[in-house]
């Protein structure tokens, strides 16, 4: 079981969350100049990070807002979660680890 | 002239309650609902569900006020739930909206989308125990809180009136009776 840090409700049992995948994806400025290929992998393709990733959850059974996290894909370890427009945490250095 | 008068009818009509007398369940009946969503840091929404209602906007997550008429529930930063008596949902729904004209704001009546439920007694912490995962010690959630969490299969959005402690429980409807029996059914142990 994991306990998961909603930005706005405090700390909160897994199953009130669903993970959405990665974060910070950019919607490209001009999709009108892009090929089917740029615009394919704008939608379909992610990076399925084997470490730490930045993702978006969302509280669906709390207060039902998204967030942003940075979560180990490995070790399921949340290192923080943040609120949508804060700046992203960095990712821990697991040297000496 | 035929008679129209429309029957209310409760998705807890009739069910039994609990046997033993340590848990308490009752229905809230119809008490209003009005969901109202805005931005707390502007002045004119929050003076103007103020003029209104009475009551302050509480913007501490997970709290709420209470006023003569009405109570408002933090739902999230940027939505509340405001309970009504009953059959009071519709003038507050209007008086909000003409209130409010112009600011960025939503006002929605979910009075018949939720059933609200009573749950007190010495153990209904422990029946609640038994389908939340909320940490429902009282120094974690105490009361004079209110969240949106689980229970069992359902989505409820819970309040803690006191300490005995008293719980009001909202459900989706379809969900109500399910959520009844459950409460029931757990309640059994403790008498």
């Amino acid at each position: 079981m994991l306990v998961i840090k909603c930005p706005f409700c405090g700390e909160r049992d897994q199953t009130e969350f669903t993970c959405h995948g990665e974060a910070h994806i950019a919607r490209p400025e001009n999709p009108d100049e892009l090929t089917d290929e740029q615009w394919g992998d704008y939608i379909f393709f992610r990076q399925n990070i084997k470490g730490y990733q930045y993702e978006r959850w969302s509280h669906d059974h709390g207060c039902g807002r998204w967030f942003n996290a940075l979560r180990n894909s490995v070790t399921d370890q949340f290192v923080d979660t943040y609120k949508i427009g804060e700046e992203k945490p960095a990712i821990p250095s697991d040297e000496g680890k | 002239m035929v008679e129209t008068a429309i029957k209310k009818v409760s998705p807890l009509d009739g069910l039994a309650g609990p046997v033993g007398g340590n848990v308490k369940l009752t229905s809230n009946g119809f008490v209003g609902k009005v969901i109202i969503r805005g931005d707390s840091d502007n002045k004119d929404f929050v003076m103007a569900v103020k003029d209104v209602t009475g009551v302050e906007i509480p913007t501490t997550a997970l709290t709420f006020n209470e006023g003569e008429t009405y109570s408002i529930y933090w739902m999230g930063p940027d939505e509340w739930m405001i309970m009504t008596p009953e059959d009071g949902e519709v003038a507050l729904e209007t008086a909000l909206r003409e209130k409010l004209g112009e600011t960025p704001s939503q006002v929605v009546n979910v009075s018949d989308y939720y059933a609200s439920m009573r749950l007190s007694g010495p153990a209904a912490r422990e029946v609640l125990k038994k389908g939340s995962p909320l940490d429902l010690h009282p120094s974690k959630f105490k009361a004079g809180n209110c969240t949106g969490t689980r229970f069992a299969h359902a989505t409820i959005f819970m309040v803690q009136r006191d300490e005995e402690p008293t719980y009001d429980i909202n459900v989706r409807i379809s969900f109500a009776e399910y959520l009844w029996n459950y409460f029931v059914e757990a309640s059994r142990e403790f008498g």
